[in-house]
């Protein structure tokens, strides 16, 4: 096996890469966190008799959640190619990727966000209503801080996904390590550099995940800390 | 003057109008599924005076938790009235509700502390939502910390704390706001006994220092004894008995307040009585006498006065004097001989010194 892959060419090729996807995912998570977050909260808080009790728009909304989720990312790509367009200008390239990437990823938190949110005592929602707060001081007050955790983790595993996901937009012109990947290692038969960005794909997993971990157990004080 | 002047509550002059009136209340949940509609509460009338405690004892499902959710609007009656301080809060909703809400305050059974904040941030909680300026949450969640003994706590996430002091925050939380109100869900339900003891010997000084009213659901005899004054009895949604905590201990009336006593002192039966026990009188033996002796009569040398002036034998199987409600209250159980002469005679000496008696059975 030749060592080509750490000349300076393919190495700066690396390095554009993983900061197109680091930008790519970093982006997305964030839009996707701005949409997902209220949403989630609303999935979990508008079911009848609930706080913010909207059945109708909680069904709607549950729809809309689960069609864009049980759309596969590619052809969800190439599905909203004239929105994407409408929205940014081009439908090919880097930039252009982030809104498919953050129209899949959105209704992803939704779902985290609401599952976590659920999981907070309804005991502590009675004791909330009870000292006499309204809805959206029990969303702020109580049930945002007590399932932040859990969001973190949520978003941990969001960005994890945007990961595997930013792999695939190559596909419409996106850049990034998938399609470093698959055009050099694939198309060109270099396996060395395939070898490479997978080597720094699960580097980039691990630190995700460990720095969600850490942040999530730092923020957890139903454990006890020594 | 007697133990009920001592302290009387700030506002207890301004009216005798009570803290909290249940005007023919009744809740019923509307059908689910293929069950019908389930009545959870029917013609409740219950006033807590204002500066008592009343305490509801029920089992569970007997409808003591919507009665208690009732009061501060997190139930709504689906007839009837619930008033507080002189509010209709059955026909309130919105930020009119959440103002009167802040004047009642609430602990439960399992604490619902946040986890996510220490024990001065969840004592902050209710100010933040009244819109309290920071100085100001400060200088009330300090008193309030030190009044249930936690100052040193201030900054230990719940997860840090034992049952007790979890309790002690939910109590200083409840008091933030000072309602006028508390309400007391199964408060030391989840505790140990001698922690229990504790949680209720604050409530009580509460009670006391600071004339607040307190309604308190409870499935512990127990629980009623070391702190209401009142005491009211639920059963399958409907009120069966109350009165005055001594007078029900004393004299229960109705079937199901007696088998919640029967666990409290002087009421249980020594085994070696009770598996002897048998409803129809058996020949040659003894019957099973409880007498009671309330307040003045506690201490009475009642069967002494009966083996001397009737000439009749006594045998003393249990028996225990106590206080309830600060006052004197005795039991004996003691076996007399069945045939119906002598114990009438018994009975009707008894009666005639106010003593109350009631036949347990027959043993051989």
């Amino acid at each position: 096996m030749s060592l080509d892959f750490l000349s300076p060419v393919i190495l700066g090729l690396v390095l554009d890469a993983t900061l197109d996807t680091l930008w790519m995912v970093a982006l997305s998570a964030a839009i996707a966190t701005l949409i997902g977050l209220p949403l989630g909260v609303f999935l979990a808080t508008s079911g009848r008799g609930e706080l913010f009790a909207a059945p109708a728009a909680n069904r709607a909304l549950g729809f809309v959640v689960n069609a864009t989720r049980s759309t596969p990312f590619i052809i969800l790509v190439v599905a909203i190619i004239p929105f994407t367009r409408l929205l940014v200008g081009t439908s090919i390239g880097t930039k252009a990727a982030i809104v498919p990437l953050t129209i899949a990823a959105a209704p992803f938190v939704a779902r985290l966000v609401e599952g976590a949110i659920r999981e907070v005592d309804a005991g502590l929602v009675e004791a909330a209503r009870a000292m006499g707060a309204s809805p959206l001081q029990i969303v702020l007050k109580v049930l945002v801080p007590e399932a932040l955790p859990a969001i973190v983790l949520s978003l941990t595993l969001a960005i994890v996904s945007l990961l595997g996901f930013s792999a695939m937009v190559g596909a419409v012109g996106g850049g990034g390590l998938g399609d470093l990947g698959i055009r050099y290692g694939y198309q060109r038969f270099m396996p060395d550099v395939m070898a490479l960005v997978v080597v720094v794909l699960i580097v980039l997993v691990q630190l995700v995940q460990s720095t969600g971990d850490r942040l999530s157990r730092r923020l957890n004080k139903r454990l006890r800390h020594a | 003057m007697n133990a009920q002047t001592r302290i009387e509550p700030v506002e207890a002059v301004a009216s005798a109008e009570p803290a909290i009136r249940f005007e023919g209340v009744a809740k019923t949940y509307p059908a689910r599924g293929a069950g019908g509609a389930v009545s959870a509460l029917c013609g409740i009338d219950l006033d807590v005076p204002r500066g008592s405690v009343l305490g509801v004892i029920g089992r569970s499902g007997a409808g003591k938790s919507t009665l208690i959710r009732l009061v501060n609007g997190l139930e709504i009656p689906s007839s009837g009235r619930v008033v507080v301080d002189g509010i209709d809060v059955s026909s309130l909703g919105g930020a009119r509700l959440r103002q009167v809400r802040r004047s009642i305050g609430m602990i439960f059974q399992h604490f619902n502390l946040l986890s996510s904040r220490t024990a001065y941030g969840n004592v902050a909680l209710p100010l933040e939502i009244a819109g309290v300026a920071k100085p100001e949450i400060r200088a009330r969640v300090e008193p309030l910390l030190d009044l249930v003994g936690l100052s040193d706590k201030r900054d230990r996430y719940p997860a840090e704390l034992s049952g007790g002091q979890k309790q002690r925050v939910g109590i200083a939380r409840a008091l933030a706001t000072r309602p006028k109100v508390l309400l007391s869900d199964e408060a030391t339900s989840a505790l140990d006994p001698e922690t229990t003891r504790s949680i209720l010997d604050l409530l009580a000084s509460i009670n006391r220092e600071l004339g607040l009213t307190i309604l308190l659901i409870t499935h512990e005899m127990s629980v009623i004894r070391a702190v209401a004054d009142h005491v009211a009895v639920i059963e399958a949604g409907r009120i069966v008995e109350h009165g005055d905590v001594f007078d029900v201990f004393t004299r229960p009336k109705h079937e199901t307040t007696r088998s919640f006593l029967g666990q409290e002192s002087g009421r249980a039966l020594p085994a070696i009585v009770r598996d002897r026990l048998r409803p129809e009188v058996q020949p040659g033996g003894s019957a099973v006498l409880r007498i009671v002796f309330r307040g003045p009569h506690a201490t009475d040398p009642v069967l002494s006065q009966i083996s001397r002036e009737l000439g009749i034998d006594l045998n003393i199987l249990s028996g225990s004097v106590d206080e309830v409600a600060g006052r004197p209250f005795g039991t004996l159980v003691v076996g007399v001989p069945s045939d119906p002469a002598t114990l009438s005679r018994v009975q009707v000496f008894l009666a005639q010194r106010g003593l109350d008696t009631e036949i347990l059975g027959h043993v051989s």
